[in-house]
C-alpha cells in the first residue's frame, strides 16, 4: 500500500516500514512539549504519586505563555511551578516569557521534518507544518508519555485538502481555514490527518503555513500536514535535502480540491469558527474593539498583513496587539512593522496567550463587540457571555479596525 | 441513572470555562456547561449520563473539561460524536466516553444503563437497546483501572 505522508510518519515512529490507516500501533515520542498550564502543574503531582521521572528530558520543551503576565496568586504560582519543575526534572529547554509554544518551538529550532511530536495544547498540529506528525493531548496522556516516552494511536486516514492557483492579494491562510471549517464543520477533519498541499499551499511562507496546520484544531483533525520543501529547509536552516512527502497516488479518505484564486477574505460570526461568510456579507457592523494576538494570528507574517493595511491609516477603535512572540516582535520592529502598527494607535501587549485563551486578567467587557485574528469564538471564551467576537484575518481585523466596522481588506490595499 | 442531554458541538470552554482554569476542580465544576445549562452543576447526581450530539468537546486539551464531568459524579458520556482529544481525555481519566449513532434517540430525564464491554446503552425509560462503537480492548483495559494514572501505577509497581 503507498503510504501518506501521516502514514510515513506514524510508521517511523512506530518502527515500523508501513502502517495501514485505522490500526493501532504505539509511536516512540522524538519530542514532548508542555506550557504553564496543562504542563508542570499537573504533571508534578501525577509524577510524584508514580515516583517516576522524566523518560528523557532532552526530549521535553517547557514554555511559559498561559499564565503570563500573571495577575494574581493564583497565575504567579503557577509560573513558579514551571520554574521549579525544569529545574527539578532537568529540563534545559525551557523558553520564560518568550512567547507561545507553539511559535516558539519551531523558532527555537526544535522540529523537523519526520519527527513524531506531541504537545500539551490542542493548537499543536501547528507543528504538522513542519512535515511533523504533532497533535495535542491533555495533562494525563501527557504524563503517560514523560514517564514511557511512548502513546498510542490510531492510525490516521489522510484527507487531502488541495489549494490550486494562488491566493489573491488581502486573502491569507487564515481566511483558507475559516472557509474551510465553515464549509466542512468543525468535525470536518474526523479526528484524521489532514494534508494541505497544491500551488498555492506551496507559495506560502512557513508562518503561514502554521497558520493553515493550527487551525486544523478547529477543522477537527488530528494533525494538520505539509510537505517538508525548500521553504521549510530554509526556515528550519536545515542542512538536509531530505524530503517528507506522501506518495504520489497513495489513497486517502477524501479530497477536497479548491481554486485560490476565488477565495475572498472570510469572517466567522460569534459563537463558532464554523460560522463563515465571506467578508462582504459583513461590512458595515460596528465593532469596538480590534484583537491581533495569539499563535493563530500574530507571528511576524500575520503582522506584516497587518502593518500592509495600517500603513499611514488610524485605528479608528481600541487596537490591541499581542505578538506571539518575542523574536518575532524584535523582527517586526527591526524591519519597522511594529512602528507602522503602534502609529496606528495600536496598544501593544505581552507575547503570550493573553485574551485568546481567557485565562489571564484583561477580558472583553459585557456586550463588547470584536474582531480577532485568533481561532476560537465560543461564547465567553474571551470574556463575558455577552461579547461578540467575530474572526478573521490579520488583514481584515486591520482594515475593520480602520473603518470602525467590519471591513474588506482589499480595497484598502489597492 | 439519569439522562443530561446536549446539542451538537459542545465546547471545552462551556464544559470548563477558561477564567477558572487557575483553579481547581472542585471550583472548575461549579461552572460546567453554566452557559449552556445554568442548572446542571448543582442538579447532576452521580451516576447520571450526560448525552451529546455531535463533536462534543470541541475546542481545547484541557482535561478540567472531562475532569469537571467526572467530579460531578457523571457515569459515562454518549454522544454521535466525540472531539478526539477530549475523547482520549475522557477515557485516560477513567470516564467511559462512547459514541453511540443513535444518542439522539435519548430524551433528558430518560433513566440509562451503561453496558462497557458490548458497549451497549440500555434506556429503561423506553426499553431501547442502543448499539454504541466498541473500545479497543486497551482503552477498556485502562478505563476499568479508573483512567492512565491509575494503569500506570499498577504497571510501574
Amino acid at each position: 500500500m503507498k503510504q501518506t505522508l501521516a502514514q510515513k510518519l506514524v510508521a517511523r515512529a512506530a518502527g515500523r516500514s508501513s502502517v495501514t490507516p485505522g490500526e493501532i500501533v504505539t509511536c516512540k515520542v522524538d519530542l514532548a512539549m508542555v506550557h504553564d498550564s496543562s504542563g508542570p502543574r499537573r504533571l508534578k503531582p501525577m509524577l510524584e504519586r508514580l515516583k517516576a521521572k522524566v523518560w528523557d528530558p532532552s526530549r521535553v520543551v517547557v514554555v511559559t505563555d498561559h499564565y503570563l503576565p500573571t495577575y494574581d496568586k493564583e497565575s504567579r504560582d503557577i509560573i513558579r511551578i514551571a520554574r521549579e519543575w525544569v529545574k527539578e526534572a532537568g529540563v534545559e529547554n525551557f523558553y520564560d516569557a518568550q512567547g507561545i509554544c507553539h511559535v516558539v518551538l519551531p523558532e527555537r529550532g526544535h522540529l523537523r521534518p519526520g519527527m513524531f511530536a506531541v504537545g500539551g495544547d490542542s493548537h499543536s498540529p501547528t507543528g504538522g507544518a513542519f512535515a511533523a506528525y504533532m497533535f495535542g493531548v491533555g495533562a494525563t496522556e501527557m504524563l503517560g508519555v514523560m514517564v514511557t516516552g511512548e502513546i498510542w494511536l490510531k492510525v490516521p486516514h489522510t484527507i487531502a485538502i488541495e489549494f490550486d492557483g494562488a491566493l489573491a492579494p488581502g486573502v491569507s491562510a487564515k481566511d483558507v481555514m475559516l472557509f474551510l471549517i465553515g464549509r466542512l464543520g468543525m468535525d470536518g477533519g474526523q479526528y484524521q490527518a489532514v494534508e494541505y498541499r497544491g500551488a498555492a499551499i506551496r507559495r506560502l511562507p512557513m508562518q503561514e503555513r502554521m497558520t493553515l496546520c493550527n487551525m486544523t484544531a478547529e477543522l477537527g483533525g488530528q494533525t494538520g500536514l505539509i510537505a517538508s520543501d525548500s521553504i521549510t529547509q530554509e526556515f528550519l536552516k536545515l542542512k538536509t535535502n531530505e524530503i517528507w512527502q506522501s506518495e504520489p497516488d497513495a489513497p486517502v479518505l477524501e479530497h477536497h480540491r479548491f481554486n485560490a484564486d476565488e477565495l475572498a477574505p472570510q469572517v466567522a460570526a460569534p459563537h463558532s469558527p464554523a460560522n463563515t461568510k465571506p467578508v462582504t456579507e459583513f461590512e458595515s457592523l460596528k465593532v469596538d474593539l480590534a484583537y491581533i494576538g495569539a499563535c493563530t494570528g500574530a507571528k511576524l507574517e500575520d503582522l506584516r498583513m497587518a502593518a500592509r493595511i495600517l500603513e499611514n491609516r488610524k485605528s479608528a477603535v481600541k487596537l490591541l496587539v499581542a505578538p506571539a512572540s518575542l523574536r518575532d516582535q524584535q523582527a517586526a520592529e527591526k524591519e519597522g512593522t511594529l512602528q507602522v502598527l503602534l502609529d496606528a494607535g495600536a496598544e501593544l501587549l505581552a507575547n503570550s496567550c493573553g485574551m485568546c485563551a481567557g485565562y489571564g486578567e484583561h477580558l472583553l467587557p459585557e456586550n463588547a463587540v470584536a474582531i480577532s485574528t485568533t481561532a476560537r469564538n465560543f461564547k465567553g471564551r474571551m470574556g463575558a457571555a455577552s461579547a461578540q467576537v467575530y474572526l478573521a484575518s490579520p488583514y481584515t481585523v486591520a482594515a475593520s479596525a480602520v473603518a470602525g466596522r467590519i471591513a474588506d481588506p482589499r480595497k484598502m490595499l489597492a | 441513572m439519569k439522562a443530561w442531554v446536549f446539542g451538537d458541538n459542545i465546547d471545552t470552554d462551556a464544559i470548563a470555562p477558561g477564567r477558572y482554569m487557575k483553579l481547581g476542580i472542585e471550583e472548575i465544576a461549579k461552572h460546567c456547561l453554566e452557559q449552556v445549562s445554568p442548572a446542571f452543576s448543582s442538579s447532576v447526581v452521580k451516576g447520571d449520563f450526560v448525552v451529546g450530539g455531535r463533536n462534543f468537546g470541541t475546542g481545547s486539551s484541557r482535561e478540567q473539561a472531562p475532569a469537571a464531568l467526572k467530579h460531578l459524579g457523571v457515569a459515562a458520556l454518549v454522544a454521535e460524536s466525540f472531539a478526539g482529544l477530549f475523547y482520549r481525555n475522557a477515557l485516560n481519566l477513567g470516564l467511559p466516553a462512547l459514541v453511540c449513532a443513535n444518542a439522539g434517540r435519548i430524551r433528558p430525564g430518560d433513566l440509562l444503563e451503561m453496558d462497557l464491554d458490548r458497549a451497549v446503552i440500555l434506556n429503561k425509560t423506553n426499553g431501547e437497546k442502543l448499539a454504541c462503537e466498541p473500545l479497543p480492548a486497551h482503552l477498556v483495559a485502562m478505563v476499568r483501572d479508573g483512567g492512565l494514572l491509575a494503569h500506570l501505577e499498577k504497571r510501574l509497581k
